[in-house]
């Protein structure tokens, strides 16, 4: 069984090939070393006959075709897992990093894990208090879904991630918090690293970091690991998991290189032609289980090369989540924070986890009036641009205001402000008051009535 | 044979495994891979090696394992059981899946699509000695509480006719029970016709005739009904971006559109939304027959993270499943949501081959997969002699939202309906987000005379009064943006006026109201019939010099866009009294002005 295979046939980018293998397995682990005391691992990735390529996650620096040993595991990529994990570091590939020794495994799993079964999920319901209005009011978080950031670079994503991750009362105590780093700056895991530590919830942390200086390879399964923890806490131990990984950009881009280092037909841009299963095969992790109490819930972070949202990563990543928070540059430069762009933010599962049941009664219907109002402000602004602001309607006037006060009050707070949902609704309907009373056509007289008090000041509006 | 026994794996890319040398394997033969016995099919054989693709993970898999050939192609077992059920993309039960393999789907379960234990209270219609054709209906039996399963001869046999040699009496049966026997004819041996077929997925089902498309898939929402209607045995192609609605929209279509039962494939779509469908439909009441939605309904699952190739199949999986029904004489409509993902999984695999791409890095054959599939559309007599359709609906998801994308446009070609999704319709959370502009039907014309004969005799000409305003509205709408609404004339903001009414009382639906959801054919005509008439009406008073803002501002037009709520849909009487309310809030107004 311990067959050292001497040599190599090829060295190409991050990909090795090796020759006369015998009873090698498809996506098998293989430890390679290199001279006498460089180990590595890899991954083999395409088997033809006796012909195996190999990724080496840690790069193929220093290898040549003579002074290699390569001996195969028998057994695809593991992760030993435990409870312990929590409050550790660890690098891309899942090992150690912190040097306070090993963890003590409970299990070891496949990182690729295994296709929930669509029976056996349980619709995601319960909601998450982020304590942000716009993401509570309007494009609300659902324990159990996969809702990325689109973000751009040098925009105020990663401030945005903490504040959800230190706001979000996952269910009180039984909570976990996985932070996946693909390809970030130092500074950046440093940031999180930092501010989980101010806040004290580092000891319910665990971070998977693959640093923008760490080998692209090992990018691939940095995220795979991350999740590989997350569904074991989650499903056996019955926790409430926040999954946080970061940049995904970066990673699709390891998979683009990946690929045409394999000489793969190239579809978009580049990108591989798989790329959405792929992808896919990250997102589709998260979700709850019937009859089991943990959840994993994913806020991927991705950076719109270009601030293109049609770019194929942001592209892909939207047809597969559960929804998007778009961040907007214009607002960040009006100094808005969080500078969440309302309009093409969404969360699919926000309709059946709201209402008097979750967050409030009236919540569906303002958070659709303060949607439909919002879009009107642009079109207002759109013919301001034209004719100026001062030859305006008085409802367009009225909507320039709506608008200047809904961007400034609701969706700007500052990054300790945890407000409450009844907090944000209450907001949202002080905000709707700016408006005459007949542009609010998405909501119920009655409940205007009930919340706004009988037709009065609207009237004022009348010549 | 010897050499069949043989066969072995010799290479592993992703969920294309290669076998060296020259085989006996034919071309879309379903295959058993490895000592997990992963299901496989056959695409492409030369005499140095033959691809297989697989349909389950092929991690773990190594070469020198062997390949068991079926000597059959890919097919699925049709017979009663089907319906209620939950499959993967090759038609296996999930939720038999789930008592094998647990919460997770472990690769080489090989579980039967119907459940070969359950009795079936079958009534008999032949005796020996009768002479019976392919596809003839011989027995029946309730499958669920609103469907009864006809029990066809499968259409390969018996073609030129035959004679039953034996029948068994009515009684309970399993699916895999000999109820009937042909005798074979020129030396053939005997057939036995159990409760059970097997049909290839990929072969349409054999018709006796096609009949014209004529009568509408009414769908109880607003924009498709009057503007852009289908036809039963019609194909339509929902296109958008991300968050556009497509998946709101084929759920409400599977929910409410008057057919006899729904094949709902999710394809490559997300793993909550199936859960939610299930979930949803159970609770959901069919309001045609009074009894579930989840009795008419049956869903075939490939989530995104699931095998790609079982993903291609499930687009045929599904379609064979709502042919079989067909030819019992029901009406079928099957959303595949979204054929974008299909065509995705064709690309990936077409790649694994290292074909020659064509465009975006497509298969050359993607337009030709594409309307073959769409050309399984139709309504039909079928071989047992009923009439029954399939409606086609495919969701397409544009790469970057870019309507000019391979897939959205070869789907345009094959299909008859394009209703168009718009993001800026859905960033204004205006649902359905069916861009009227963009938006097209081909029926028309076909489905003038139902219409007619069935709601209304203007019913073409108010709906042809309604898009004129609409497409007036658009040409203002350019003026609009460079001038404002102040400096247009009276009867242009009337126009305007109006134009808001029918988006916003008549297209805007809103899916969670309670009267709202989905609208019979009768009170969509009323509400366009009142809205022209409130209309002409607004019209007469402009013409007295009374400016457009006072109509406004006495509340007409908001009175009409609140009917659709106001209005339950069992009390069309009510359209009267609110009319009223608003011809007397107009004569206030006229008074004012009468000096």
């Amino acid at each position: 069984m311990n067959i050292e295979y001497l040599g190599l046939k090829e060295i190409n980018g991050p990909l090795i090939v090796l020759d006369g293998v015998k009873n090698a397995c498809y996506e098998e682990l293989v430890k390679i070393t290199v001279g006498d005391n460089d180990h590595r691992t890899g991954r083999i990735i395409s088997l033809s006959g006796e012909r195996a390529v190999v990724q080496v996650f840690e790069g193929t620096v220093g290898i040549s075709l003579d002074n290699t040993r390569t001996r195969l595991t028998g057994k695809p990529m593991e992760l030993e897992v435990s409870r312990d994990m929590l409050g550790r570091v660890f690098d891309g590939a899942g090992r150690v990093a912190d040097g306070l020794g090993d963890i003590y495994a409970e299990a070891r799993l496949d990182i690729n894990g295994m296709s929930i079964n669509p029976v056996s999920r349980e619709y995601p319901r319960d909601y998450i208090a982020t304590g942000i209005s716009a993401i509570d009011g309007c494009a609300t978080l659902i324990r159990g879904q996969k809702l990325p950031i689109f973000s751009g670079s040098g925009m105020s994503h990663n401030q945005l991630a903490v504040q959800i991750a230190r706001q979000a009362n996952v269910a009180g105590g039984n909570y976990g918090i996985i932070f996946a780093a693909m390809g970030v700056k130092n500074d950046v895991a440093d940031y999180f690293r930092r501010s989980f530590e101010e806040s004290g919830a580092i000891e319910h942390v665990a971070m998977f970091l693959n640093l923008a200086s760490d080998p692209i390879i090992e990018r691939i399964i940095t995220p795979r690991c991350a999740l590989t923890a997350a569904e074991y806490l989650a499903f056996e131990c019955g926790m409430d998991i926040l999954v946080i990984m970061t940049d995904m950009t970066s990673y699709a881009e390891a998979l683009r290189e990946v690929s045409s280092s394999k000489g793969e037909i190239p579809g978009r841009k580049g990108y591989p032609g798989y790329m959405s299963s792929d992808l896919a095969s990250l997102y589709e992790r998260a979700g709850r289980i019937k009859g089991r109490a943990g959840s994993v819930t994913q806020l991927p972070i991705l950076t719109m090369p270009n601030d293109d949202i049609t770019h194929p990563i942001p592209d892909l990543t939207g047809y597969i989540t559960e929804g998007q928070i778009v961040l907007d540059r214009a607002l960040e430069q009006k100094g808005v924070y969080p500078p969440i762009s309302i309009l093409m933010s969404l969360s699919r599962l926000m309709k059946d986890g709201i209402g008097a049941e979750y967050t409030r009664d009236d919540h569906s219907a303002v958070s659709n009036q303060l949607y439909a109002s919002y879009a009107k402000v642009q079109d207002a602004r759109a013919l301001a641009g034209v004719i100026g602001e001062s030859d305006l309607s008085e409802t367009d006037k009225m909507y320039m205001k709506f608008g200047a006060e809904f961007e400034k009050h609701f969706i700007g707070q500052s990054k300790n402000d945890n407000r409450t949902i009844e907090e944000t609704l209450d907001l949202g309907w002080r905000l709707l008051s700016l408006l005459p009373r007949e542009e609010l056509d998405r909501l119920d007289p009655k409940l205007i009535e009930e919340k706004l008090g009988k037709q009065s000041e609207s009237v004022s509006n009348e010549p | 044979m010897d050499k069949e026994n043989k066969l072995k794996v010799t290479g592993v890319n992703g969920p294309v495994v290669t076998v060296e040398g020259k085989t006996s394997l034919s071309m879309q033969e379903m295959v058993y891979v490895g000592n997990g016995r992963l299901i496989g099919e056959v695409i492409s054989v030369n005499d140095k090696y033959a691809t297989i693709q697989v349909y389950e993970s092929t991690t773990g898999l190594k070469p020198n394992e062997p390949i068991t050939p079926t000597g059959a192609p890919i097919e699925v077992t049709l017979g009663p059981g089907l319906l209620s059920g939950i499959y993967d993309g090759i038609a296996r039960p999930l939720d038999k899946i789930e008592k094998m393999s647990g919460v997770f789907i472990a690769p080489g379960a090989n579980v039967d699509t119907l459940d070969s234990e359950k009795l079936w209270d079958v009534s008999i219609n032949i005796k020996a000695g009768d002479t019976v054709h392919a596809g003839q209906i011989i027995a029946s039996c309730p499958e669920t509480s609103s469907i009864v399963h006809k029990i066809m001869i499968p259409p390969n046999v018996a073609v030129n006719g035959g004679k039953i040699k034996s029948a068994v009496k009515n009684g309970k049966y399993h699916v895999n029970d000999t109820i009937a026997v042909i005798e074979g004819t020129d030396g053939m041996p005997d057939v036995n016709i159990t409760l059970s077929q097997k049909w290839a997925i990929r072969t349409p089902r054999p018709i006796m005739r096609r009949l014209p498309t004529d009568i509408p898939l009414i769908t109880g929402q607003r924009i498709i009904d009057t503007l852009f209607p289908i036809a039963k045995g019609g194909a339509a192609a929902i296109p958008g971006g991300f968050g556009t609605g497509k998946t709101m929209m084929q759920h409400q279509l599977a929910k409410w559109s008057d057919c006899d039962i729904i094949v709902y494939v999710g394809c490559g779509e997300r793993g909550n939304e199936m859960t939610q469908v299930l979930s949803e439909f159970s609770e959901l009441i069919d309001p045609r027959t009074g009894k579930s939605m989840l009795d008419r309904t049956l869903l075939i699952a490939n989530t995104s993270n699931m095998p790609v190739a079982a993903r291609e199949a499930s687009i045929y999986t599904g379609v064979t499943i709502a042919e079989y029904y067909r030819d019992m004489g029901y009406n079928v409509a099957m959303m595949a949501d979204s054929t974008s993902r299909w065509a995705e999984a064709l690309r990936e695999i077409s790649g694994r081959l290292e074909e020659m791409p064509a465009e975006e890095g497509f298969p050359a054959y993607l337009p030709s997969r594409l309307s073959a599939f769409y050309e399984r559309a139709g309504y039909v007599d079928a071989l047992s002699g009923e009439s029954g359709s399939v409606s086609l609906i495919g969701a397409v998801s544009p790469q970057g939202s870019d309507f000019s994308e391979p897939v959205t446009q070869n789907t345009k070609r094959f299909t008859r309906c394009f209703w168009a999704l718009d993001k800026s319709l859905a960033y204004a959370r205006h649902y359905p987000a069916v861009n009227w502009n963009m938006s097209y039907s081909e029926y028309g014309d076909e489905l003038e005379h139902w219409y007619e004969l069935n709601v209304a005799p203007d019913f073409t000409q108010l709906r042809g009064e309604i898009a004129r305003i609409l497409g007036e509205e658009n040409s203002l709408m350019e003026i609009v943006k460079l001038i404002g609404a102040e400096l247009l004339a009276d009867d242009q903001k009337l126009t305007l006026e109006i134009a808001r009414i029918i988006r916003v009382g008549f297209l805007q639906q809103n899916a969670m109201h309670e009267n709202d959801s989905s609208v019979p054919i009768m009170k969509q005509y009323l509400m366009m019939k009142y809205i022209l008439k409130l209309s002409e009406r607004a019209k007469s008073v402009i013409a007295k010099h009374i400016p457009v803002r006072e109509l406004k501002e006495a509340g007409v037009f908001e009175r009409l866009i609140k009917a659709k709520y106001e209005i339950p849909n069992d009390k069309l009487e009510m359209f009267e009294s609110v009319y009223e309310d608003i011809e007397t809030a107009i004569e206030k107004v006229e008074q004012k002005y009468k000096i």
